[in-house]
């Protein structure tokens, strides 16, 4: 645990971080823009051709705030509830789950923005019940493998019938291969304004939450005994967790290992405490997913590189890297 | 003959008459598959055209259906074979060969010849298992650290798959709009553009791997005791367990580069053979003649029994979905153990 001062430091560098990576993400892209010029778009007499193009950006960097809060928060919530360091909502099939509802949204009828995340929504929980009661089948109940394992088979199956469904129909194939693939373009202020109170409402619900978090790390039991409604926080963690997905995914389509790899880092310097997890996770997913982005515009040249696509093949090793190191799967 | 051996050659014949029965349904189901088309082809016509070089129908039912039929019972009986190796080796319900990335690896390096190289036939193939094998490779290496550790490879395994799967991902939205139904085709696993000279390559590895499995058989069932007792029963667990996975990976490999991976089959199959003979051994026979089936009929029924053709991998991959929701509803039953 490190002492408060120096937690504090790490808490003012990672808002500075986060600061910076936005500022930069309305600067860099196609075209660079001078800093002067993302001042000057805050008001909004000025008008020329650089204050346009960071009002275009503002969107997106926005959303990537945004999306990088909600997906890390949605991990940290996973991972306490189901005691499990490595549980993320893409390992376990969730965003699988929203992408078969929404492509069935769209292939019986076009979808708008507020029935997508509806039905993205409804696609995440159902898999993540699902994926539970399959893994607490057998010997030894619900272990981190198991969960693994059946979010992995989970996924497969699901994928298996969105292909099939995207086999049958030219157009939708089209459509869906685009939103298969995670990226912060899509969202619009419309689509933003429309998620922003649900997402306010589960953050402030998830830390409002944190404290019988904690107590439940115990154990269900202990938490019993000492007052806590160990179904009640259960029940409404995992529908937090879910919605903080969902909402991303239906605008952005699957971003992974965000909600994974962050609320890992930041409990190795932080410690465990759900408070500063999920107030430092949120910051933290922020920053990495404005950098990602960055590096996505920068590097793809012409076309923009996704911002799922980076967090994969970064996120992937890093994961990678953490999985070797650790020598026991507890919260250490 | 006293109880213990009467009950012993009981087991046996039950399970001789199980496989019969299997053996006897994919027999009907490879005669559908010859006869039943466009045309319909009689069991006469069928045998003159093998047998007797008749020439009428002989291009449908040589070159269209019989490669088809043949390889569609032989990569059943290699993605059952694979997945129930896996299975019986980690003892779990839910593993699957793809566990060390061969299906995506060999998926990613098709993708990329068939939509960045625009090649096709037999250099995708050759392409897909190498690159399979050395993704497992990879991913055996890496999961190697300080000790060998069975989670430690599944995680890393569910790493290396995402990571490749976006790689697929982002090369399917870069290929032009006519080629992502190729590349989409061959991801869902097709029977469609198999010949002869698969089939025969295909027949080789796996009448090998049989030979192979057929040995190690009771040194798997062993091993499902624990990891020191089949130790002290004189079983090389390390050798066999690295066997027994070379052998998994090639059935898988050479099965995957000719059709693309069937989904479903080699996660399917062993379960399904569990639940019929209630045994609790390995079933290699039976897994083998269930995998055969799966593919045969999924295939019959994607041609034929749906809205227009699909490829074999998609009524399969559909059979997934309601076994885990299955798996859910006899847990259900069971209660939670």
């Amino acid at each position: 645990m490190k002492q408060p001062k120096k937690l504090s430091t790490f808490f003012l560098l990672i808002v500075l971080l986060t600061l910076i990576m936005a500022v930069l993400s309305l600067m860099l892209g196609k075209v660079t823009v001078s800093f002067k010029s993302v001042i000057e778009a805050f008001d909004s007499s000025i008008v020329n051709n650089e204050v346009n193009i960071v009002r275009a950006r503002m969107p997106r960097t926005i959303f990537a705030l945004l999306a990088g809060c909600s997906l890390s928060v949605s991990g940290a919530l996973m991972q306490s509830i189901t005691r499990n360091p490595i549980a993320d909502p893409s390992i376990l099939g969730v965003n699988t789950g929203a992408a078969l509802f929404v492509i069935m949204g769209m292939s019986f009828s076009q979808v708008g923005r507020i029935s997508s995340l509806v039905l993205a929504f409804v696609g995440g929980l159902l898999t993540m019940v699902c994926v539970y009661l399959i893994s607490s089948f057998g010997y030894g109940g619900m272990t981190p493998i198991k969960l693994a394992l059946a979010g992995a088979a989970m996924s497969i199956a699901l994928q298996s019938i969105v292909n099939a469904l995207m086999l049958k129909d030219r157009l939708l194939m089209d459509r869906f291969r685009f939103w298969q693939v995670g990226s912060l373009s899509k969202a619009s202020w419309q689509d933003i304004m429309t998620v922003l109170p649900v997402i306010i409402v589960s953050l402030i619900i998830a830390y409002l939450l944190s404290s019988s978090l904690d107590i439940m790390a115990l154990g269900d039991e202990m938490a019993t005994s000492l007052g806590i409604n160990v179904s009640f926080i259960y029940v409404l963690s995992t529908i937090v967790g879910v919605l903080l997905c969902a909402s991303i995914t239906a605008l952005a389509g699957p971003i992974g290992f965000v909600g994974l790899m962050i609320p890992h880092f930041v409990r190795l310097l932080c410690g465990n405490a759900m408070k500063k997890v999920l107030l430092f996770s949120s910051l933290l997913g922020s920053a990495v997913l404005l950098s990602s982005d960055i590096i996505g515009r920068l590097v793809g040249g012409s076309a923009e590189i996704e911002v799922g696509i980076i967090m994969a093949l970064l996120g992937a090793p890093v994961f990678i890297m953490i999985v070797r190191k650790v020598k026991k799967y507890g919260f250490t | 003959m006293d109880l213990h051996r009467r009950n012993y050659y009981k087991k046996k014949k039950k399970y001789l008459i199980v496989v019969m029965f299997l053996i006897m349904i994919i027999a009907a189901l490879m005669y559908i598959g010859l006869s039943y088309g466009k045309t319909i082809y009689s069991f006469s016509h069928i045998y003159n055209v093998l047998f007797h070089g008749e020439t009428e129908g002989a291009f449908v039912i040589t070159t269209l259906r019989l490669p088809r039929v043949i390889i569609g019972l032989l990569a059943g009986i290699c993605f059952g074979l694979a997945g129930n190796i896996f299975q019986k080796l980690l003892r779990n319900p839910l593993a699957s060969p793809d566990m060390l990335g061969i299906s995506t690896g060999a998926s990613v390096a098709a993708v990329f010849a068939i939509l960045i190289l625009q090649l096709s036939g037999l250099i995708v193939s050759l392409i897909a298992i190498i690159f399979g094998m050395l993704i497992s490779l990879l991913i055996v290496l890496l999961s190697y650290h300080h000790g060998y550790s069975n989670n430690r490879l599944i995680l890393i395994g569910i790493g290396m798959r995402a990571m490749l799967s976006a790689m697929i991902s982002w090369m399917l939205i870069r290929a032009s709009e006519y080629n992502v139904g190729n590349a989409l085709r061959w991801l869902s696993g097709s029977l469609n553009t198999v010949n002869m000279n698969d089939a025969f390559s295909l027949l080789i590895v796996t009448i090998i791997a049989c030979v192979l499995i057929a040995i190690m058989n009771n040194g798997l069932s062993v091993m499902g005791l624990g990891e020191e007792l089949p130790v002290s029963l004189g079983v090389n667990t390390k050798t066999l367990r690295i066997s027994l996975v070379i052998v998994g990976l090639m059935l898988v490999a050479f099965a995957t580069s000719i059709t693309g991976p069937i989904a479903s089959v080699s996660f399917l199959s062993g379960p399904i053979a569990g639940r019929i003979l209630r045994n609790g051994k390995n079933n290699m026979a039976a897994t083998a003649c269930i995998g055969a089936i799966l593919v045969l009929a999924s295939d019959l029924i994607a041609q034929y029994g749906l809205s227009s053709r699909y490829p074999v991998g998609v009524v399969t991959g559909m059979l997934g979905a309601p076994y885990l929701l299955y798996l859910i509803f006899m847990m259900n039953k069971k209660g939670v153990q």
